[in-house]
């Protein structure tokens, strides 16, 4: 790790500050991405800003027909949270499995939102559950959020706060998880509310997360795993590499699907 | 430099430290506790796992100043009076270590699934559970024997 | 059996220290003003240095000194080397290119050494490895060793113009040929045996200390022999002498044959810490065990297996293109060759065997023994052959097997080994019935209702361990004689110290062989103390690898048990008052036959020391006996393993679903600690099937260099497994043991594959058998099930 100078503010105001007076500086949210990749020295920000003390990042609850979750909510917080089970299950699910349980015990929602790493689970939930990113100056439909592999809409100075989620009719989400890493080498949410359905993949795709629209409208037309065959999945802009080609990434985005929409239907 | 204070295993420690000290680094070189360990470098193989306010994380990918005014647990923590707890004990008891390297993580996170998932764990539960933590000696065959007896134990020695 | 003695299950001595966070390994030490280490290692596969200016980094932050190659050439520091020597066909030796620990010149693999950097911290000495700035000239890398020898391929060391280390063969050309003429039905296979990076938990680590007062060395250092460390490090290598030199290989996490070679980092660490005048410490990330510990397997073969027309096998021929990275690593040679090709022969009778192995540098990581060290491949090869020849004649695995098995013994092998014993169909008839076999088919039918693809496969194993009677692997080429040394001190009052050349990192030889002791003396395993992993404590060992322990180390201490029990025998005869002769020693106590005379050993031990009773006479005082242990021939562990597994055809995932392992390892010390070194092994041999694989890309980088990428077995990738025990014990050695450590390494990877191919129906699976190697694989067996 090379050096840096460590801040601890305690409002988002004083980190929007610290953000502007130190030229690559870095949220510091759990740290379960951002300091392996220090350690290894492939990051090396003049500036760690810690948010562990920053007031109003925290917390779950459910506000009108949303789910609202803090930014530094852990993992294990939104896979056990009460609030977050009754309502959209699969959100908790999900969250329950990033990682491993001492991963999920520090790594945060806004963390692996922010960062857009295109094996992260997170994503697929925001698109697919058509989230809200709430910032420290607007908010943002996720569809809008997320622009590619570690790239997003969030501008210099600009931090996630909170992120709201609908809750939906029907959910689910299906990983299959990278043999090595686990990270998900292909995942898929799935959710439908009203006639509205939404796929939303990650793992797959050199440009990070995205809703695959042939499935959405397969699944529109009859919400069931058969309406999935049949509908072809192009893999031409997905990822390769030695744990899986770009075919094989596309033949589990539609068993994941199948098995998400089973799941869905509470099967 | 910054200061750091926080309570390990009961006692309250502060030091000055490089802010880039990880958690592990600080238990290791400042405070001499070596039986956390460092496996690799990737937050994968959960040899660092300590319990930091009564949660298992990983001590390689946490920065000690982060854990300020936190109470940490290690492994050298967990016998009280020469009397062994009961999953430390289970792991000697079903052979769940040979070269004893990824052990204290090993315990480590197996006292936190008994936090989470109770007495009762089944095998499918505990190999999902550890996850985090590689063993490259046992098969893991024996490590889930011990964290299901340690596991039963722990109800018992309440 | 007593409660602590041969055969019970004790609880491990050592645990205690482990599991309270007590164990003390190399980077738990800190030495009094130690200094840090940091390497600056290639980034290249494969290029010569051009300029190397180190002059930015010397000037760092809390940096000591900046070395290189120069400084050991200065210092006339010796390279590295490799310590079994081979021929080739036409008798000329293998030709072994330098290998210096600090490069010179060139480098050869990604993570090849170039400099080190020791500093006050870690972080200021990895800082200022950044500043050094070398100026390379690339070079083609040669990575794929199926064309590293074709003409026109770089050459990576001079004395090697193509490449080719040796063109080695065993066994007879000419009868081989002959059974192939005779030949009924023929199997062909091209197999690949994947490579291997070890990943013991612990990463190695060195701390080298120079005292000048004496003018002597200290090395802390990750290994499994440090006996052999201090002999390279002072014989070959040059650092001192070697009664000035000082080998400590305290608590050790894993090896599994990685820490047996001497390393460039801890030959850089002693010889710096003359040179910084302070201690100097280096701890291994895991990065660069990935990148810098010798990787194991990495085979190309060709085998071909002749039969009658019942099934019989009249001859085996194989062709194997062994993989031995930059340099030669410590024992890389041998195993290929000799660790290899004697054990083709497996359990079958096998008329005629002819191997051919051809030795290949790459620009990767040298390639040396991992957990079974040319004995897996071995297996691998013959154990697919009988598995594809039984189908393809259209006869039971299990039975094609039997019908060939070795039913006699002792049993020469066409390829130098003597079977001293075995019961092989003992091992399948209780494999069979615990593995449910004869309900396989249901099975496979319920599986098929649900979509998925069910598959059983067997390996019947054979390993050499005891590694190895001295004349015998002299007359191979080995440097070294394979012997073992003991030491027992008893104590006046009557405790014992066993000093052993044998190391553990995981076995647990402080519970083995204290109940060894236990047994023989009539004491406690708490009255034991075994000691080991200091070259100034133990006179000489050749350490831990090849399952030797039990085997070779433990007949050492046994031998010099006999001679402690021979002697007490005389001072109990003179504190008794009795002729030696009537002097009878059970349960650890000494009684004067036909009496109710009697001292328990501690007793007797005390009366050597005090020596009241036989002053004067023709007894020297004290009780402390050592030994050296010689074996006369090589131990044969076997057993059937059976795998029974279910593939998801849309995904590729494969799940064991029940692991049978049945083992004849010999007469068995502690049975819990042998079941565990079984799920040990059988957890590395599924990840080789399964998971794991080194891979390099075109270039020489590695891919799989850290635990994102290099597929390690986790928990919820294995299953329990069945363990079965069958006994014939060794006959060559006082304790009838033969080892354990390797078997399931040995015995998994067949196991695996073949009931993969048995689910997909056909053998076009290579490993690790991948869930995306695995789908592709399922997609053809669709195919094919459309077609019919």
């Amino acid at each position: 790790m090379y050096a840096f100078a460590y801040q601890r503010p305690t409002t988002v105001r004083q980190v929007q500050s610290a953000l502007g007076k130190h030229e690559d500086a870095k949220i510091l949210a759990g740290g379960q991405t951002l300091l392996p990749t220090m350690k290894q020295r492939l990051a090396s920000p003049s500036a760690v800003i810690d948010l562990g003390h920053v007031a109003g990042l925290s917390g779950i609850e459910k506000k009108g027909r949303n789910i609202v979750i803090g930014a530094m909510a852990r993992h294990a917080e939104v896979a056990t949270s009460e609030v977050v089970r009754e309502a959209i299950p699969a959100l908790a699910a999900l969250a329950g499995g990033i990682g491993d349980p001492a991963v999920r015990n520090r790594g945060t929602i806004g963390g692996s939102v922010a960062n857009n790493d295109p094996s992260a689970d997170y994503p697929a939930a925001l698109l697919a559950l058509g989230a809200t990113i709430v910032t420290n100056k607007r908010k943002i439909a996720a569809d809008d959020f997320f622009q590619g592999m570690f790239t997003t809409a969030l501008e210099e100075g600009e931090i996630i706060t909170k992120v709201s989620f609908p809750v939906p009719a029907k959910a689910a989400y299906v990983k299959f998880p990278n043999p090595a890493s686990r990270y998900a080498m292909v995942g898929v949410f799935v959710s439908k509310k009203g006639s509205d359905v939404k796929v939303a993949v990650t793992g797959a795709s050199n440009e990070g997360v995205f809703r695959a629209a042939g499935l959405e409208a397969a699944l529109k037309g009859k919400f069931n795993p058969k309406a999935v065959e049949g509908v072809a999945v192009d893999g031409s802009n997905f990822i390769a590499d030695i744990h899986g080609s770009a075919d094989y990434r596309a033949n589990l985005v539609s068993v994941m699907t199948k098995r998400a929409v089973t799941k869905a239907l509470g099967k | 430099m910054i200061s750091v204070s926080m309570t390990v295993n009961g006692k309250a420690v502060s030091a000055k430290i490089d802010p880039r000290t990880l958690l592990v680094q600080f238990l290791r070189e400042n405070l001499l506790l070596t039986g956390t360990h460092v496996g690799c470098d990737t937050s994968q193989c959960g040899a660092c796992v300590v319990h930091v306010d009564g949660k298992a994380i990983k001590s390689c990918t946490t920065l000690a100043a982060t854990c300020d005014g936190a109470s940490v647990v290690t492994i050298e923590g967990l016998a009280h009076d020469g009397v062994l707890h009961p999953m430390q004990e289970a792991f000697r008891e079903n052979h769940g270590l040979q070269c004893g390297f990824c052990t204290p993580g090993m315990i480590m996170s197996a006292i936190d699934i008994v936090n989470r998932k109770g007495h009762d764990l089944d095998e499918h539960t505990i190999r999902e559970e550890l996850e985090g933590n590689i063993c490259r000696c046992t098969g893991y065959h024996n490590i889930v024997k011990s964290v299901a007896a340690g596991a039963h134990a722990m109800a018992g020695s309440k | 059996m007593s409660a602590t003695g041969i055969g019970a299950p004790v609880r491990r001595k050592e645990d205690f220290r482990f599991i309270t966070g007590k164990g003390q390994y190399t980077d738990d030490i800190n030495r009094p003003g130690q200094t840090h280490a940091a390497f600056l290692r290639s980034p290249h596969a494969h290029a010569t240095i051009k300029k190397l200016d180190i002059s930015e980094a010397q000037k760092a932050d809390g940096v000591i000194a900046v070395l290189t190659g120069e400084d050991l050439a200065k210092d006339n520091v010796g390279g590295l080397i490799c310590g079994w020597m081979i021929h080739s066909k036409d008798g000329s030796p293998m030709k072994a290119g330098s290998h210096p620990a600090l490069a010179q010149g060139k480098v050869r693999y990604v993570g090849d050494h170039i400099a080190v950097v020791i500093a006050e911290t870690l972080a200021q000495a990895r800082d200022a490895v950044e500043k050094i700035h070398v100026d390379y000239e690339l070079l083609k890398p040669v990575i794929d060793m199926a064309h590293a020898t074709d003409s026109g391929s770089p050459v990576i060391h001079d004395v090697a113009p193509h490449n080719q280390v040796y063109d080695w063969h065993l066994g007879d050309k000419g009868a081989t040929e002959a059974a192939f003429a005779n030949a009924k039905h023929v199997t062909k296979l091209d197999i690949v045996n994947n490579r291997l990076i070890p990943n013991a938990m612990e990463p190695r680590a060195a701390i080298g200390d120079y005292d000048s007062g004496q003018d002597a060395f200290t090395l802390y250092t990750t290994s499994q022999n440090p006996h052999v460390a201090r002999l390279v490090l002072s014989a070959f290598i040059g650092i001192a002498p070697e009664h000035k030199l000082r080998v400590i290989a305290p608590d050790v996490g894993g090896g599994f044959g990685s820490k047996i070679f001497i390393y460039a980092e801890e030959t850089v660490c002693v010889w710096a810490a003359k040179k910084v005048g302070r201690p100097v410490k280096w701890t291994g990330d895991r990065t660069e065990a990935f990148l810098a510990d010798a990787h194991g397997r990495d085979h190309i073969t060709h085998a071909e297996m002749a039969m009658d027309d019942k099934g019989h096998i009249l001859g085996l021929r194989v062709k194997t293109k062994a993989n031995l990275g930059a340099y030669l690593s410590t024992f890389s040679s041998c195993v290929p060759t000799y660790l290899y090709a004697p054990l083709l022969s497996g359990q079958y009778n096998i008329p005629a065997i002819y191997v051919e192995v051809e030795g290949i540098y790459t620009n990767t990581a040298p390639v040396d023994a991992y957990r079974g060290a040319g004995r897996p491949e071995a297996t691998f090869v013959i154990e697919r052959m009988v598995e594809v020849a039984a189908r393809e004649m259209g006869q039971d695995p299990a039975a094609f097997r039997r019908k060939n098995f070795i039913k006699s013994f002792p049993h020469q092998t066409p390829v130098i080994m003597a079977y001293d014993t075995g019961n092989y169909g003992a091992s399948m008839d209780l494999a069979l019935e615990m593995a449910d076999y004869k309900n396989f088919g249901k099975r496979k039918r319920d599986s098929a209702k649900k979509g998925m693809l069910r598959g059983i496969g067997f390996s019947a194993y054979i390993e050499a361990c005891g590694i190895a009677p001295s004349a015998a692997v002299g007359s191979l080429g080995a440097g070294v004689g394979l012997w073992e040394s003991a030491e027992v001190r008893v104590n006046p009052v009557g405790t014992v110290e066993v000093l052993t050349g044998s190391h553990s990192h995981g076995q647990g030889h402080e519970t083995t062989f204290a109940q060894l002791v236990s047994d023989r003396l009539g004491i406690g395993i708490d009255q034991v103390a075994i000691v080991h992993g200091d070259t100034d404590k133990v006179q000489f060992g050749m350490g831990t690898y090849g399952s030797r322990s039990g085997a070779v180390g433990m007949s050492a201490i046994s031998k010099a048990l006999d001679k402690v029990v021979a002697k007490a025998k005389k001072v109990a005869a003179y504190a008794l008052e009795a002729s030696e002769g009537d002097i009878e020693f059970k349960d650890g106590r000494f009684s004067v036959a036909g009496t109710d005379r009697s001292l328990a050993f501690g007793e007797v031990a005390l009366q050597a020391y005090i020596a009241h009773k036989f002053s004067g006479q023709d007894l020297e005082p004290g009780l402390k006996e050592g030994a050296f242990y010689d074996p006369t021939n090589f131990t044969f562990p076997s057993g059937v393993h059976i795998c029974e597994l279910e593939i998801d055809p849309d995904t590729g995932v494969t799940r064991i679903d029940r692991w049978t392992a049945v083992d004849d390892f010999g007469n068995i010390i502690n049975p819990m600690i042998v079941e565990g070194q079984v799920h040990g092994g059988i957890a590395q041999g599924v990840g080789q099937a399964l998971l794991e694989g080194a891979h390099y890309d075109a270039n020489g980088q590695l891919v799989t260099a850290s635990y994102m990428d290099y597929c390690m077995p986790r928990a919820d990738d294995l299953p329990n497994f069945d363990i079965g025990i069958t006994t014939t014990p060794c006959t060559t050695n006082p304790l009838g043991i033969k080892g354990c450590g390797e078997a399931g390494a040995i015995a998994a990877p067949p196991a695996v594959i073949n009931a993969i191919t048995d689910a997909l129906g056909h053998e076009q699976i290579a490993m690790p058998a991948s869930p995306q190697a695995v789908w592709r694989a399922a997609q053809k067996s669709l195919h094919k099930l459309a077609a019919e």
